[in-house]
């Protein structure tokens, strides 16, 4: 129904699916489906209730998205009493989400504890290539969704059931827009943008921007061949968002076999993003007042 | 196009206080710089409010404009933008204001006067 990026349609289910590392299990996804039909257009009368006879009008003064704010509210506080860093990833489509996803799970996973919640329209491809890098992950498949909202990630976090002290990282559906607005109860925002993808990202869609606590520049090995602006990519991340920490990536697409054994060489950029990582990570062990997990 | 979740926020919110009592009016803000397009919570609000105690209500939605404060010389004004510029030409501007996402009121009948509505009708 929506014309504009084809999200959101109510008659479409969520679907959540579990890759355990024992053994694969379905969860049965919830349906938050709402009614749908036609009615005639309409909808900018007055709405004082004048001349609705027996009407009555009722004060709410609440906000929209109170609901998603209260149950993100409370996974923030169960993640943080049991010293769980939760990273909420977002970015536009391509822009390396998985590839930094598959590296950092390959890299991290020998010495934390790590778990992934993966976010897409469709398919359990994304969930497969975690799987496959040794993690357990829960695929969230929004049917027509463009984001992901904390009743989702609630629900998935349940199904993960991460241990204390867990790394759990959440990939966000790959859209600029919409998953701004939504707080899922994460420790952390990271945006990532690709240098393929121009200078003005950051102006052109502020709203994801302007709460990111990290935004990490990918590609940055391609910057040869381009035409991209490096420094006024960089200065619109800063005009949007001064307190934003700026971190480039690069070469993250090499196979194992194309690169050294050591999980962060040199060039890419990584041993920064591991310290970011370990950082956050121990801010959340210590305020959970407990020491668990190898950190 | 988030707004489609917003609107289906907006229905759910209301019944949830609302019970089955038929709503008639159903009151918004949505501030210019909240990231929501109004138009479009407008244009979704018929299609998700079918079925549910919301159908036909009339929907009026506030969208107070965006307010700033220049970190340089101090002054407010009106923004069109969350990444205003003040007339001084400085960039050092805090959104103060127009970022609001609030359910005002609604205007409800209560479930047994809504019942009697379609008796009345039905005996004259």
């Amino acid at each position: 129904m929506c014309d504009t990026c084809g999200c959101a349609d109510p008659a479409g289910p969520v679907r959540l699916t579990a890759f355990r590392m024992a053994r694969d299990e379905k969860a049965a996804g919830h349906d938050d489906a709402g009614p749908i039909g036609h009615a005639p257009a309409d909808g900018d009368g007055d709405g004082d209730g004048d001349g609705d006879g027996g009407a009555r009008t009722m004060a709410l003064e609440q906000a929209i998205l109170a609901r998603n704010d209260d149950l993100a509210a409370a996974s923030r506080a169960r993640i943080a009493t049991r010293g769980i860093l939760a990273v909420n990833l977002m970015s536009s489509p391509g822009a390396g989400k998985t590839t930094l996803l598959e590296r950092t799970v390959r890299d991290l996973a020998p010495g934390h504890r790590v778990a992934v919640v993966e976010g897409d329209q469709e398919s359990v491809r994304d969930a497969e290539r975690i799987r496959s890098a040794g993690v357990p992950v829960v695929q969230i498949n929004t049917g027509r969704g463009c984001h992901l909202d904390a009743a989702m990630v609630d629900q998935a976090l349940r199904a993960l059931g991460p241990e204390p002290g867990t790394m759990v990282f959440v990939e966000n559906v790959g859209n600029l827009v919409c998953p701004a607005l939504f707080d899922l109860g994460e420790t952390a925002r990271v945006v990532l943008v690709s240098v393929t993808e121009g200078e003005d990202k950051p102006v052109k869609y502020p709203h994801m921007f302007a709460r990111a606590d990290l935004v990490v520049l990918t590609k940055c090995d391609l910057l040869p061949y381009l035409g991209l602006e490096r420094d006024r990519l960089i200065a619109g991340i800063r005009r949007v968002n001064p307190g934003a920490e700026v971190m480039e990536l690069s070469g993250l697409h090499r196979t194992e076999t194309d690169r050294p054994a050591s999980s962060a060489e040199p060039g890419t950029g990584l041993s920064g993003w591991y310290a970011w990582l370990r950082h956050r990570h121990g801010a959340q062990l210590a305020n959970a007042g407990r020491q668990v997990g190898g950190v | 196009m988030h707004e489609l979740a917003i609107t289906q926020s907006v229905t759910e919110a209301i019944v949830e206080r609302t019970g089955d009592a038929e709503v008639r009016a159903v009151r918004l803000v949505i501030g210019r710089l909240s990231g929501v397009v109004a138009d479009s919570v407008r244009f979704c609000f018929d299609l998700v409010t079918a079925g549910t105690p919301l159908a036909d209500a009339v929907l009026t939605i506030d969208e107070p404009a965006g307010q700033a404060r220049c970190g340089g010389c101090g002054a407010t004004f009106d923004a069109d933008d969350i990444l205003p510029r003040c007339s001084c030409g400085c960039v050092d501007v805090a959104v103060t204001g127009g970022d609001d996402l609030r359910i005002v009121s609604v205007s409800v009948v209560q479930a047994a006067e809504a019942a009697d509505v379609p008796q009345g009708r039905g005996t004259f």
